[in-house]
């Protein structure tokens, strides 16, 4: 990776987010600033409620911030853009879409023509080694298969930059780990800009070229540890010393965090 | 205790073998089981002598309908009746579907609606078919209004409540692949509620039904809720037991035509866990 010539995909510049609620206000993000470059992965970690959910959505233009601003490409944040891609947590297919209907669902909207928009679709689709399960509707697919079409359609929709949300958190361990192993693959492939939020330290190292630590509400950067594990990565990577190394760092600093929130 | 165990392991070994013995006749084994039970128990309530002068002898009401195509009224009644709940639904339901859709969509049309919908829905169309029949005389016009104002306010409300519950993270998902606000409308809610109006549709075509009594209590010429209460003044209860059992059949027809048109069009609908 050519580490010199960085150039900055997206910039948050000291985003506050704050919510009025009935015990008056309560602030989920405050300060946050960070610079995420072309091709990086990022992966985030914290304890539940400390905001990371919020900060993914405001850069990708669903929420918007109380201060501060998002610029992406050096443009302004203002609203959702096609080259901000999301992958939800919950899936999000919509159920009455083929496997088919929903990748092509954001190149139709882009006004790409019928047999291209096709085209585009299958390219991922057998990209997620689904291509046996084209016309099934979501309803007949499990768990796993639904996430790797909803990461399909992100894909199809040819964003820039990929923002995900636990995609893996409602998983059971072992689709889980194929999953993740799939994604460093397209990953590599792909380069593309991904932001991964995750509440699993093994799974935020392993996938990530950096990993936030977001501390606990109001949600701030504690700390980005650099992960220098060699690619390609897979689940030796996990055995290596230097892996279990940064994982104590990284867990006994969210386990900190786990505590303020007890308190 | 030791007594209470052996009661209990008998109990669900005599459970398991219902089971086995429920399933081994098929559905449709069981429902010629269940007409013949009706069958028995309506010979037996045409024998008690309470209640044989409202249920006469099956033959009676089945020779009824020859009755009353001899007197040029069955089919008349039938299909006057269809007409005024046909219609009376497809005007409600179409002038639900904008209403629901306006009060999902815009809070203060809600505020100002959802109130009063739901006032008069729990109001017996029969207690209004006076007022309906003062401003609009008697004829098909009134009949229709009154099935037209019950089906409204049901589908209304249901449709409604089924654009409020749709997935936020859908449209969220529609947003970030590139949708403005007319292809959310157009590709997420409006396939997202399909189930709903399905079920406004199903509730709707009950409800036309049910308040067909009423509707045609408005000085209807002909239908089988009028042709119901005249028989009523003339005792003759055969024909009048044939017209009710009409109308459950008719019931019953809208409902299986429902179904296979939901099947056609919801079929992607993950089904819920029962």
């Amino acid at each position: 990776m050519a580490r010199e010539k960085r150039t900055v995909k997206v910039k948050i510049d000291n985003i506050r987010k704050s919510f009025d609620s009935r015990n008056g206000e309560v602030v989920a993000l405050n300060g946050v600033s960070l610079d995420i470059y072309e091709n990086e992965f990022i992966t985030v970690v914290g304890p539940s409620g400390c905001g990371k959910s919020t900060l993914l959505n405001i850069i990708a233009g669903l929420t918007k911030p109380t201060s501060g601003t998002v610029y992406c490409d050096g443009k302004e944040v203002l609203s959702t853009g096609t080259e901000r891609g999301v992958v939800f947590q919950q899936y999000a297919l919509f159920p009455w879409l083929t496997v088919k209907g929903n990748v092509e669902f954001g190149p139709k909207l882009q006004g790409i023509g019928k047999k291209e928009a096709e085209e585009i679709a299958m390219k991922y689709i057998e990209m997620v080694d689904l291509q046996d399960f084209t016309n099934h509707f979501p309803k007949e697919l499990s768990g796993g298969m639904k996430q790797r079409v909803a990461i399909a359609r992100a894909y199809a929709a040819n964003p820039s930059v990929l923002l995900m949300d636990e995609p893996f958190g409602a998983l059971d361990a072992q689709t889980r780990t194929q999953l993740q192993e799939e994604l460093i693959q397209t990953w590599e492939k792909e380069q593309k800009t991904c932001f991964f939020i995750t509440h699993d330290v093994d799974e935020a190292i392993l996938l990530g070229q950096k990993v936030i630590i977001m501390s606990a509400r109001p949600g701030r950067i504690k700390e980005i540890v650099d992960i220098d594990l060699p690619y390609p990565r897979n689940q030796e990577t996990k055995m290596l010393p230097a892996f279990n190394e940064v994982k104590n760092h990284i867990w006994s600093q969210v386990y900190k965090e786990y505590l303020e929130v007890r308190k | 205790m030791k007594v209470e165990t052996t009661v209990e392991r008998n109990k669900s070994r005599k459970n398991a073998d219902r089971q086995s013995w429920i399933e081994k006749i098929p559905t449709k084994g069981w429902l010629l089981l269940s007409l013949t039970v009706a069958v028995i128990f309506w010979s037996i309530l045409s024998v008690i002598p309470s209640t044989a002068r409202s249920f006469p002898n099956i033959i009676y009401v089945v020779e009824s309908i020859g009755l009353m195509m001899s007197r040029g009224v069955f089919w008349q009644d039938i299909s006057s009746s269809m007409i005024s709940v046909l219609f009376g639904f497809l005007i409600g339901f179409v002038l639900s579907l904008p209403v629901a859709i306006l009060m999902a969509w815009y809070r203060p049309v809600q505020y100002i609606i959802e109130p009063w919908i739901q006032f008069i829905r729990n109001i017996p169309p029969l207690a209004y078919v006076p007022l309906v029949v003062i401003s609009f005389g008697v004829g098909r016009t009134p009949q229709i209004i009154v099935i037209t104002i019950a089906t409204f306010l049901t589908m209304s409300i249901t449709i409604y409540q089924g654009i409020k519950n749709i997935d936020p993270t859908l449209i969220k998902a529609a947003r970030v692949l590139g949708a403005k606000d007319k292809d959310i409308f157009f590709k997420v809610i409006g396939p997202a509620s399909l189930p709903f109006i399905m079920t406004a549709i199903r509730l709707g075509t009950a409800i036309a039904l049910t308040s067909l009594i009423a509707a045609e209590s408005t000085g209807a010429s002909a239908g089988l809720g009028m042709r119901i209460r005249a028989l009523n003044n003339t005792f003759e209860s055969s024909p009048m037991l044939l017209y009710i059992i009409v109308i459950g059949v008719i019931g019953l027809i809208f409902e299986k035509l429902i179904k296979i048109l939901e099947r056609r069009l919801t079929g992607w609908q993950e089904k819920r866990e029962q």
